[in-house]
């Protein structure tokens, strides 16, 4: 008991010295040894603390604690968050079970998080968007409803998300309307009023922000100007692909019709909450100083290289109280460089293309029944 | 009592929506239902008006108790 303590201790001795180095400054070589030996110890330490994830590793043949290279930490497939209820404390540390939001047909994931990971994630979503904010609060217009935080028991992604961001915000006003999610004008331009010439916070789900905000303001034909505004999005574009919203189209309508110049989207997912990748001023998602992304091929889970499309896995250091330190997302996406951005920060870069196609999920649908059954495939 | 760590005790059973009585130093952010996060907000806010200051984001963060509260609130030279 003693020494899983020790180790425990250890491990998130680690994990801060990692969150105290700045985000966007680790080189490749030394952030690739660093993230491998913490995500090693987090890959053992789940095996210690929760039973179904061990068994899992050794029904690939991981047993007893062997330092991984990154590429060959072991990962889940993110799904495996719908079906099972993945924990690596007792029940009496549980402080919070996060959900994804999803349609009724869909299962929703549960995330358990100690109050050690939400303390982690909250710093380390501090961390990254002071890079782009600065530490100041401003003041914050959230593109959404006021209803969609009162239920304060159950954490809707949504929710979540919107209070999370808060944090960043002062004099916080909502622009939408409860009853019919209609920009609500009138909030809007007290909210406008009372900050000119100041720098303000806009924040709201991407298919929020384009279907209930800038599209009726469009439509009102009622003329809306921002003077310093940066707007902050992030949920994907799943929803806005019927109308061939892409984020490029996305920014230039924003700052034409809205005169919105700051757009930043950013790329994160209930199972890894904190660990968040931002978009910069030329249009790239960077991964922080405690999380990296690799490509892989859906055929055979190899490690794709720069420039080659294939599924998203997620890396990161947060997650001590469930085992989601390394997931396969369902997204497709290519890295595009590593450190070598044109905005200075360090760190791979990537792209995400939108979901993997259904009909191609099916057809790896076999590997991925496998998973689910085995485990995760090692490359 | 000193008259700010007062108005402390009062901005705290304002925002919190709790008795006076249940403000001590040690009570901490999320450990009972009434201080959650979107009580924190309400709390950071009543905190900036009422003692005429402006918090910065790792504030928010670090106001993990009321007797932290204190010692952020003496950053911004309010004297107790």
């Amino acid at each position: 008991m003693n020494s899983a303590n020790n180790n425990a201790a250890m491990l998130e001795d680690a994990v801060q010295s990692c969150m105290a180095q700045p985000v966007y400054g680790l080189p490749k070589l030394e952030k690739s040894q660093l993230l491998a030996e913490i995500l090693t110890r987090l890959t053992w330490h789940h095996a210690s603390a929760c039973p179904p994830y061990a068994r899992i590793l050794e029904a690939h043949g991981h047993s007893g604690p062997r330092p991984f290279a990154l590429e060959d930490i072991p990962f889940l497939p993110v799904r495996l968050f719908k079906d099972y209820e993945l924990s690596s404390i007792p029940d009496d540390q549980r402080f919070k079970v996060l959900t994804s939001s999803g349609t009724t047909s869909q299962r929703v994931s549960k995330i358990i998080l100690d109050r050690n990971t939400s303390t982690l994630q909250t710093r380390a979503l501090i961390s990254i968007l002071q890079q782009f904010l600065g530490k100041a609060r401003l003041p914050m217009l959230i593109i959404d409803h006021p209803g969609v935080i009162k239920d304060r028991k159950t954490f809707s992604a949504r929710g979540a998300g919107i209070l999370g961001l808060s944090n960043f915000g002062r004099n916080h006003a909502y622009a939408l309307r409860d009853e019919d999610l209609a920009p609500d004008m009138e909030t809007i331009a007290r909210f406008m009023q009372a900050h000119r010439g100041q720098r303000i916070l806009l924040f709201g789900f991407t298919f929020m922000v384009w279907k209930h905000f800038y599209k009726p303001i469009l439509d009102s034909g009622i003329s809306l100007s921002f003077e310093d505004a940066i707007l902050i999005h992030s949920g994907g574009w799943k929803k806005l692909q019927e109308e061939a919203v892409e984020n490029e189209i996305f920014k230039a309508s924003l700052k034409q019709a809205l005169n919105i110049t700051a757009v930043h989207n950013f790329y994160g997912m209930v199972e890894q909450v904190g660990s968040i990748f931002m978009e910069c001023e030329y249009g790239r998602l960077h991964t922080p100083a405690f999380a990296d992304v690799l490509v892989r091929n859906p055929r055979d889970w190899s490690v794709l290289p720069k420039g080659v499309k294939g599924l998203i896995q997620v890396l990161s250091l947060l997650p001590s109280s469930y085992p989601g330190h390394s997931l396969l997302t369902e997204d497709v996406g290519e890295w595009t460089g590593e450190d070598d951005c044109p905005c200075g920060r360090l760190g791979r870069t990537f792209k995400v293309y939108g979901r993997m196609a259904q009909a191609e999920l099916r057809g790896c649908g076999d590997t991925h029944a496998a998973m689910l059954e085995e485990g995760p495939i090692q490359s | 009592m000193s008259d700010n760590n007062d108005k402390l005790h009062q901005v705290f059973a304002d925002s919190l929506n709790i008795d006076r009585k249940r403000i001590t130093d040690s009570l901490g952010y999320n450990t009972i239902p009434e201080w959650d996060s979107v009580a924190h907000m309400a709390l950071i806010a009543a905190l900036e008006n009422d003692f005429d200051i402006m918090l910065d984001t790792d504030d928010i963060v670090d106001m993990s108790s009321v007797a932290k509260a204190r010692e952020i609130l003496s950053k911004y030279d309010v004297q107790f």
